[in-house]
């Protein structure tokens, strides 16, 4: 029996309506307590802030793509090396970190959860291999299903059954978490080289648009019911006057579940652009805001900017190429049979160009515009805005409006008069950021149940200690504090160990990966369907025989299994 | 008693064919189906070849050892090595290449694989301009166009026309034999120029110049364009831009012919950006023609363990890589390493005279379970389990896809996996002791 009792905490616990008390929080073989005896060892808070792990919702940290991004860039390698110290070995990276970089980084800035935004089930295995070199975070894996044939054709079928049976078995084969939606339909016409423009427009050689796959794959995932909501990356990322595909988008669901969002729409930042070209593009973002404003089953993340270098990453070939060709820089690109596609290429975002600055004005814009912080996570879409290390300037940007205006002062001078940002005077508060980062993941992703995101009593006892007293700062003035004390924890927690402590990662703890297990009735086993079957021994590459991934790969595996109603 | 086993999976070359079905009788392997001569040797060669257990040079004599007197011996020597070489790594899984890589920092050693000696031009190419690639069933399906270039897959890749190209099976054609064209590029006649239906016969070192008016010829420059370039007419030069272009989907693989002929990197850099520049017209995608069944994974574990595919240099304390510098030709050649183990390779039939010389000087530490030319040179031999028939692992398909290998029979053999996680505990038991 292993105790543990941090004493005087300044506790903000957004789940279970705690604001702000000075309380303790005890813990036993790794799960909060009601209490502990007397002889336990002890952590005096002292009154900082304490909040539960970290939850990233949305990030890119594992697989296929994000090692592409290492391999190609010696130089980003370069730019982020640090040498074994103690428990840790050695990292290299900076916009996309060694695995081991971005599990200590993370880690020292107090979080223990991550998912993995976009896993192609077709490299499952990669995904999974990395993730067991992740130590210090329970991972998650967003399984992409934007361009998947038997999806297609039950689409095609108006068969939401169909649907459900498809994602159904693809999760429990690659032992992923939830559904992934990449530009639905664009990934599978990016294989003859085109695009969708247009949420109504057929798939080429498909009879389906991407409103028929949004709206099947999401009432397919409440029949299997999933964990996670369908996670959409819409049409049209990028493009100015996307904002119209992104507000048709939000229109297709109706709100199908009582205890998480229906539709979880990402880096919306990227999606919230008027004008119609690149010298007339303007924020758009408070039209996006308004229409989450109005529907409750919608949570967005925000994609948020930040100024310097970084690496664009997604399954999203077409808009990798377009970026491609106004970037001139290196290009990767890497479709996947009957599944997806994906792209790289590194950019520089920059404070001189208007394009950029309003990327940087949306993403705040959204956080501050959408009312309630449960509807809008706080992301970069790592590394896509930027690497995740910027997060503490972000929530700095978000409880200042002295900062904000500072740093506008600072950027495309046009850009006060293309969005809204500099008229804006909310100033989160410390309960808002902690929703924004643990509480409104845990609940999006829906693994309050699992013990994540709250210090309910038999919760992992998952805790970030930093370095600030939230009732002795005015963040609004005391913003570099705030930034700093973000940056790095005094201790952070996981599975009730002290894993690392004033930016020093001090220990591992086996890290577990969370799979969603639907359990499926023998009238949905796709293995006994024909079309199935015949379908993948003629089209893919692999045998089926050898696509379906074995428990080797998830040897600390949490399955969350499903029925069907 | 006889048995079949299926959907095995292929350990020989990058094509990772995971369709084989392998017979056993009485627990030896009699019967290989569905693979080609290269695979089916590879498991039908395999009974009786092995070495019997670890092999230690004492004086002019092989001496046996144990398994644990080999791994004291192995541990030892690494741990007190001042320049160690880690090297090979293709033909193992990722999960002994990652240990692989562990043990390099431990030591503040060098990691290298056989990519070195093969597509690390490529690799180069790619940190320069990224790479335009795709899985190869994407091309199976699509690809109405495909170019072979410096590569000859029906002796080398002898599968990959038929699982994967010219002859697979293809969603979007009815007869996609007949419907594909398949333009071959070489020095030489081979038997893969025989079913071009364009061979592009060019001077040897003129893949540059070749690539280089193809680009002119795409960007609307053939009046630049001399009559012949390293060979080629201009004619034909023209030709084959027009059919790129007119390609719904295309796909180029290259193979060793064009990396490692004069010129290097900077061949594949401008094949990359030929099909960077295909692709303003039309669908066009680029893969090298990866050899050992996973050479391509040690490039993935090597680089999110240590951020570089190939060639990395620990002994700074950090992860430093500069081929050319850290590779292991070189510092085999510069007789900068003072110790060596090698994985599941051979560079005692691949590498220059002068690091075999070296390799023979130093403790050379071999994991291989056959005789090889390295076998020669090296101090200790190690067999293990092979990869594929008594061993499973992930392996890294050329086109980054990642397989499981199966493991079929039961022998005693100890994997390599096993055996060098007891060298990595081993030595870092010393380190923690000193």
């Amino acid at each position: 029996m292993r105790e543990l009792l941090i004493k005087n905490a300044f506790v903000i616990d957004p789940l279970q309506g705690i604001a702000g008390d000075i309380m303790d929080i005890s813990i036993r073989d790794g799960r909060i307590v009601e209490k502990v005896s007397g002889t336990s060892e002890v952590i005096d808070a002292a009154g900082y802030l304490t909040l539960p792990g970290g939850i990233d919702s949305h990030t890119h940290v594992c697989g296929t793509k994000v090692n592409f991004g290492r391999y190609m860039s010696p130089e980003d390698m370069r730019a982020g090396r640090t040498p074994r110290k103690g428990a840790m070995y050695p990292t290299s990276g900076y916009t996309v970190p060694t695995t081991y970089g971005n599990s200590y980084r993370y880690s020292k800035m107090g979080y223990t959860t991550l998912l993995e935004g976009a896993m192609a089930p077709m490299e499952a295995r990669h995904t999974h291999e990395e993730f067991a070199a992740t130590p210090m975070q329970d991972m998650l894996a967003n399984t992409l299903f934007d361009g998947n044939w038997s999806l297609f054709e039950a689409v095609g079928d108006k068969d939401v059954r169909q649907a459900a049976a498809v994602i159904g078995w693809t999760l429990s084969a690659v032992k992923g978490f939830g559904i992934k939606l990449t530009n639905p339909g664009g990934t599978e016409a990016w294989g003859f080289g085109d695009d969708i423009a247009n949420i109504d427009e057929s798939v080429p050689n498909w009879d389906i648009t991407p409103r028929e796959i949004i709206d099947t794959t999401i009432k397919a995932c409440e029949l299997l019911h999933l964990p996670h909501s369908v996670h959409l990356h819409c049409n049209n990322l990028g493009m100015p006057g996307n904002y119209r595909t992104t507000l048709q988008t939000l229109d297709i669901p109706s709100d199908l579940n009582a205890d998480r969002q229906t539709l979880y729409l990402t880096h919306a930042q990227f999606h919230s652009y008027g004008g119609s070209t690149w010298r007339d593009i303007k924020s758009e973002a408070e039209k996006i805001a308004g229409s989450v404003n109005t529907k409750p089953h919608v949570v967005i993340d925000m994609g948020q900017v930040m100024f310097g270098r970084t690496m664009t990453m997604t399954a999203d070939g077409p808009m990798e190429f377009r970026l491609y060709t106004l970037h001139h820089n290196k290009w990767s690109n890497h479709d996947v049979e009957l599944e997806t596609g994906s792209g790289i290429i590194p950019v520089y975002y920059s404070r001189k160009s208007l394009v950029n600055s309003l990327m940087w004005a949306i993403g705040l814009e959204l956080a501050l515009l959408v009312k309630d912080p449960w509807q809008c996570m706080l992301t970069t879409d790592n590394p896509n805005g930027a690497p995740f290390v910027k997060y503490p300037e972000i929530i700095g940007l978000l409880m200042s409006q002295k900062y904000r205006n500072k740093e506008l002062a600072q950027v495309h001078k046009l850009t006060t008069e293309r969005s809204s940002l500099g008229t804006i005077d909310r100033e989160l508060s410390f309960e808002e950021i902690a929703v924004m980062t643990r509480a409104g993941q845990a609940k999006a992703l829906g693994i309050i149940n699992q013990g994540k995101g709250h210090f309910r009593e038999g919760a992992l006892a998952d805790v970030a200690i930093y370095p600030i007293r939230p009732d002795k700062t005015d963040p609004s003035l005391q913003y570099e504090e705030v930034i700093g004390a973000f940056q790095q924890t005094l201790y952070t927690l996981k599975d009730g160990v002290v894993v690392s402590r004033d930016g020093e990662v001090i220990t591992g703890v086996a890290n577990r990966t969370f799979w969603a297990n639907p359990m499926l009735p023998d009238d949905m086993d796709v293995m006994k369907s024909p079309r199935f079957v015949e379908k993948f021994s003629r089209f893919y590459s692999v045998d089926l025989e050898n696509y379906l991934v074995q428990d080797e790969y998830v040897q600390r595996g949490v399955a969350m299994h499903t029925r069907i109603t | 008693m006889e048995d079949k086993i299926r959907h095995v999976i292929c350990p020989y070359c990058g094509c990772l064919c995971d369709d084989i079905l392998i017979e056993l009788t009485d627990g030896k392997i009699t019967g290989v189906e569905n693979a080609c001569t290269l695979g089916a040797h590879k498991f039908l060669d395999d009974g009786g070849n092995r070495l019997k257990g670890p092999i230690m040079r004492k004086g002019d004599e092989w001496v046996d050892v144990s398994y644990e007197e080999a791994i004291e011996y192995a541990a030892a020597v690494l741990a007190e090595a001042d320049r160690p070489l880690l090297y090979g790594w293709s033909g193992c899984v990722t999960e002994t290449q990652a240990i692989g890589a562990h043990l390099a920092e431990l030591i503040g050693g060098v990691v290298d694989s056989t990519t070195s000696v093969c597509h690390g031009p490529s690799i180069l190419a790619i940190q320069e301009v990224g790479h335009p690639g795709c899985t190869l069933g994407q091309v199976k399906n699509r690809a109405d166009t495909l170019i072979y270039w410096g590569s000859n897959p029906i002796e080398a890749h002898p599968r990959h026309l038929s699982r994967y190209t010219n002859y697979a099976d293809a969603y979007f054609f009815h007869n996609a034999f007949r419907e594909r064209r398949v333009i071959v590029v070489d020095v030489r006649k081979t038997p893969t120029t025989e079913i071009a239906t364009e061979f592009v016969q060019l001077e040897q070192g003129g893949d540059y110049h070749v690539l280089s008016a193809l680009r002119a010829i795409l960007r609307g420059r053939d009046d630049i364009i001399p009559d012949v370039v390293a060979g080629v007419p201009k004619a034909q030069l023209i030709r084959v831009a027009d059919i790129c272009k007119q390609a719904k989907f295309g796909a180029l693989f290259f193979g060793v012919g064009v990396t490692m002929t004069g010129g290097k990197y900077k061949n594949i850099r401008n094949a990359i950006e030929f099909v960077d520049e295909l692709n303003r017209h039309t669908k066009w995608t680029i893969s090298p023609m990866r050899g050992h069944s996973n050479v391509y994974g040690s490039n993935e574990v090597f680089t999110w363990i240590s951020g570089y595919p190939f060639a990395v240099d620990y002994s700074r304390g950090i992860a430093f890589y500069n081929p050319g510098e850290t590779t292991a030709v070189d510092i085999l050649a510069r007789g900068e390493a003072d110790a060596a183990l090698i994985m599941a390779s051979d560079p005692g039939a691949h590498f220059p005279r002068i690091c075999c010389e070296h390799l023979a000087k130093i403790p050379t530490i071999l994991f291989d379970p056959y005789q090889s030319a390295t076998t020669h040179l090296c101090t200790l031999q190690i067999p293990s389990a092979v990869n594929g028939i008594d061993a499973a692992g992930t392996a890294y398909r050329m086109d980054g896809i990642p397989i499981r290998t199966r493991k079929f029979l039961e022998t005693g053999y100890p994997t390599d996996t096993s055996l060098m996680q007891q060298i990595y505990d081993r030595i870092r038991e010393v380190k923690g002791h000193a």
